[in-house]
């Protein structure tokens, strides 16, 4: 068993960054992803392929030929991370199902996953989430179906609709909850991320090409078929987020992508006894110290998982990260201070608009009012929308740990990742007061975090 | 917080805490729940939902299971069993060696004499009770009045049917006397309850809310896992372990003790217990503990080599040093009663238990001789 | 090639069998346990577990992230019937 300075989990901006400071540091870095090929969610592409046309592919292509001096373990998805510290200080063991890989550090760059909430027809085959198209796209090459609906909020629709729209497909409309006109409330915010201006701007002008029509405070509330999707129903949001009544109208296609934000996968980190808490958009995340230091001793988060920003600021995060690393191990060559200072700044930036971004697309208000009683909420073991609020309103169920042990919501395949955000919602909701912290913990934790055969479990050392 | 006073305060949602405000409530008396986090939200939202005799030794315990069997047969009758997943499937002990099946029927022979039912099988009968089982084991002993139910549905449909104000998120803080050396009041985070009768249901906690009375309750924490399959069609039908459970039951040892338990669900996924270890509240996730829970579960089913496990929990049992629950008044603090310590039986002895403090709070004689469980016969010790 | 359900679907040697399917316009292949409800793709990256699909006699693969292989014999979960 040999043991390196840094186990960094996740290959995506925030994982990258962090690996490649610290090994140019002279820390020995081993990266494990569940991909296939590195670059995450965002920099996501076909084997052999290269993409110069996605906008940071040159910051990509510069991390890649970077490579050489860490190891990478690509389809190395991470089951169990245990603490093992000894004299010399914290370790960790990170299991994947092909290895196991010790580190005195541990960053964690797990990124997110789309953010759903259920709606009448929300299961259907047809409709995917907006990330999965595009990982349909970009890392498949296949159009997920031939008449779209893109439909949620947040800035990630625009890349989704064009994507589609330029691969061929018919985007019947991009119906954002939200009025990003809101932006212009934030002048200052916005301007310090002007780099999102050009790529909004960007988008915008592509969708117009493609002839896709941009509608702003417009949701799908409905998906329509028998065994798969034949149409949408969708209806104006008030600027309060509630169904304009009347306003209700028919879209026919055979495909709806669909995200409201994004999740962050936190599970290594609460596997640990990390600290979390909720972020301003409603999603639990890690909370980190200014050098990107977790609670625990050894520990450190970037990117997504301590709050959603896109890939710039994991980026960024990523590389303080691997900074951080190196300097708590002692090595020489950490960035120099004016470097470092530069990403401080970009990061405060990067922030600051995030923390925009989450004030103009929140969930919006309306979702559990179209969740009828029937509506499933947790896919995997097939719980309705009733048989949460009955869980609190009958059975006492205080918080969503509690709608979890009576209801199966976010117990099957998926662990609550899909269902763990509408299931706390809605059990704070049905009781009467905000969500918190304690409810997303309800879903956030899970000690294996793959599924692993018994006999792989049984063996594995 | 509006006084939600009550003729009797239950401190702990749990599997017991419920029993006891379900009992309570039959007796005529009104009930307030407390509990520091939700319904169901400790111990029992952490085990197997295990109703068992077949791990008996004849003694004051098997005769608090006897009577407990009887009254979760009633409660699955007036609740429905489907709604709590009560489940009359039965237990399958097996044996491993000729050594052990010796053990196993010697056991079996002086439970039978003590009202069990126990039917011994044969190793050639045993793919008819178990098909998946594997085809080297010795011999068994089935065990028809072995249950299952879903403990965190159980106690919250007992709960709803004792019409209890359920108080969660809530903490006891200290408990007020009058004049007269009797309780007056439950304090809590959020207030006061009064009442003058308390039932300490705290489960791993118990020991805690008896030093608020000024009281010491020696309960310790066991710490065990269950590993959680994927759903899949019924490979297992009986709850199936393995003879050497009943010497790690009953064992102290500090260390690692790893018996199978291997149990299927309403839910399709299969329950795979059982570790025991002492280390306090340490709420690591132990890989060696699920490693041995997997590897005996192989051991007896082989087919479940290829199952996925999704999900792992972890949970504490309450013990006290001779492996018996507390049970019954406090002799030192007159309206306070104890109800705790059942180690890893308070699914299955929780009715019999609530029976018992239900008879207590109304000056009526326990069903059981309780005088094996009683609070103060640890003060020798302390 | 591979086959589903009997049916010969092509792939073009780097694709998960979820988007060969989708590309020969099979939607769905998979009936849950309680309500035997179509599924199909969902987040296409590993995360909700609706896609499992049995890939040569394993069952229960998540179709979005096992790459198809010529010969690979692929068949549809129906989980109701089955009582998985």
């Amino acid at each position: 068993m040999s043991t390196y300075d840094l186990v960094v989990i996740g290959a995506g901006p925030a994982g990258l960054g962090a690996a490649v400071t610290a090994a140019d540091a002279g820390c020995r870095v081993a990266v494990l992803d569940a991909g296939p090929r590195p670059g995450g969610q965002y920099w996501r592409h076909r084997s052999g392929a290269d993409a110069p046309s996605h906008t940071d592919w040159a910051v990509f292509a510069g991390l890649r030929a970077r490579f050489d001096q860490l190891d990478h373990h690509p389809d190395a998805a991470v089951w169990f991370v245990e603490s093992r510290p000894d004299d010399v200080g914290p370790q960790f063991a990170v299991h994947t199902h092909s290895t196991v890989v010790y580190g005195r550090r541990l960053v964690i760059a797990t990124g997110a996953h789309d953010r759903v909430v259920p709606f009448p027809g929300w299961d259907l085959p047809g409709v995917v989430t907006a990330g999965g198209a595009q990982a349909l796209l970009k890392g498949q090459g296949v159009v997920f179906a031939r008449r779209v609906v893109v439909g949620g909020t947040g800035p990630f629709l625009l890349p989704v609709a064009t994507g589609l729209a330029d691969a061929g497909a018919t985007v019947v409309g991009v119906y954002e909850a939200n009025n990003p006109v809101q932006y212009a409330r934030h002048v200052g915010a916005v301007l310090g991320a002007a780099s999102k201006l050009t790529e909004a701007g960007r988008y915008g002008w592509r969708m117009l090409r493609r002839r896709v029509p941009y509608r702003r405070r417009m949701a799908v509330v409905a998906a329509h078929g028998d065994d798969q999707l034949v149409g949408v129903t969708v209806a104006a949001i008030s600027p309060l987020g509630s169904v304009v009544p009347g306003s209700e109208r028919h879209v026919g296609c055979d495909g709806l992508a669909v995200g409201f934000g994004f999740t962050p996968q936190v599970e290594v980190a609460v596997a640990l006894g990390c600290e979390t808490f909720m972020n301003r958009d409603g999603s639990l995340v890690v909370r980190i110290g200014p050098d990107q230091a977790t609670s625990v001793p050894g520990v450190y988060a970037a990117g997504e998982v301590t709050g959603v920003g896109g890939a710039k600021l994991a980026l960024v995060e990523g590389h303080l990260a691997g900074d951080a690393v190196a300097r708590s191990l002692g090595r020489a060559r950490p960035l120099r201070a004016g470097e470092r200072s530069r990403l401080l700044r970009i990061r405060r930036r990067l922030r600051r608009f995030a923390a925009v971004m989450h004030a103009v697309h929140p969930v919006p208000a309306f979702w559990p009012d179209l969740c009828d009683d029937q509506t499933l909420v947790c896919r995997c073991e097939e719980v309705s929308a009733g048989a949460v609020r009955q869980a609190v309103r009958e059975l006492s169920a205080g918080d969503a740990r509690g709608t979890k042990l009576l209801t199966r919501a976010g117990m099957g395949w998926c662990q609550g990742r899909i269902c763990g955000y509408a299931t706390a919602c809605l059990t704070a909701r049905e009781a009467a007061r905000p969500v918190s912290s304690v409810d997303l913990q309800g879903h956030a934790s899970r000690t294996l975090m793959q599924p692993i055969t018994l006999a792989d479990l049984a063996g594995d050392d | 917080m509006i006084d939600a006073g009550a003729d009797v305060v239950v401190i702990g949602a749990g599997m017991t805490g419920a029993a006891c405000a379900y009992y309570a409530a039959r007796a005529g008396l009104t009930v307030t729940v407390v509990d520091r986090a939700g319904v169901a939200s400790g111990t029992t939202g952490a085990g197997e939902g295990n109703i068992l005799l077949s791990d008996k030794s004849p003694g004051p315990e098997l005769s608090l299971a006897l009577h407990s069997v009887a009254l979760w047969r009633e409660l699955g009758e007036t609740v429905g069993d489907a709604q709590i997943e009560l489940e009359r499937k039965g237990g399958l002990v097996v044996a491993a060696s000729a050594t052990e099946h010796d053990t196993l029927s010697a056991f079996a022979d002086r439970q039978r004499a003590a009202g069990v039912e126990a039917h011994a099988v044969a190793s050639h009968e045993l793919p008819g009770y178990e098909p998946h089982l594997s085809p080297h084991l010795v011999g068994a002993v089935h065990y028809p009045q072995d249950m299952q139910v879903q403990s965190m549905l159980a106690a919250a449909h007992l709960l709803r049917a004792a019409r209890a104000t359920v108080l969660t998120g809530i903490c006891v803080v200290g408990l007020l006397w009058d004049g007269t050396g009797g309780i007056r009041a439950v304090r809590t985070d959020h207030g006061l309850l009064s009442t003058t009768r308390v039932v300490n249901a705290a489960g791993v906690w118990a020991g805690r809310v008896a030093a608020l009375a000024g009281v010491e309750l020696p309960i310790l924490p066991r710490r065990g896992f269950v590993l959680v399959t994927q759903p899949l069609p019924e490979l297992v039908r009986h709850k199936v372990y393995a003879a050497g459970y009943v010497a790690n039951v009953e064992r102290s040892t500090a260390g690692l003790e790893i018996s199978p338990v291997v149990e299927g669900t309403r839910a399709g996924t299969i329950l795979i217990g059982s570790s025991r270890e002492h280390v306090g509240f340490d709420p690591a996730m132990s890989l060696p503990a699920l490693r041995g829970l997997a590897a005996a579960a192989i051991r007896l089913f082989p087919i479940l080599g290829g199952v996925s496990a999704i999900r792992a929990y972890r949970g504490f049992r309450p013990y006290s040093p001779d492996h018996l629950p507390i049970i019954g008044a406090d002799k030192d603090v007159p309206g306070l009663f104890h109800a705790t310590g059942h180690e890893g039986a308070g699914i299955g002895l929780a009715p019999a238990t609530g029976h018992a403090i239900a008879a207590l709070l109304t000056d009526r004689r326990p069903h059981v001789d309780l005088r094996p469980f009683a609070p103060e016969r640890h003060h020798v010790h302390l | 090639m591979f086959t589903f359900d009997g049916r010969s679907i092509p792939h073009d040697g780097r694709q998960s069998v979820a988007a060969a399917l989708l590309a020969a316009g099979i939607r769905s292949w998979r009936g849950t346990r309680v309500e035997g409800r179509r599924r199909g793709v969902f987040c296409g990256i590993g995360v909700c577990f609706d896609c499992l699909v049995t890939v040569n006699g394993v069952p229960s693969q998540r179709a979005c992230l096992v790459v198809a292989r010529s010969g690979d014999v692929i068949e549809p979960q129906d989980e109701l019937r089955e009582g998985t």
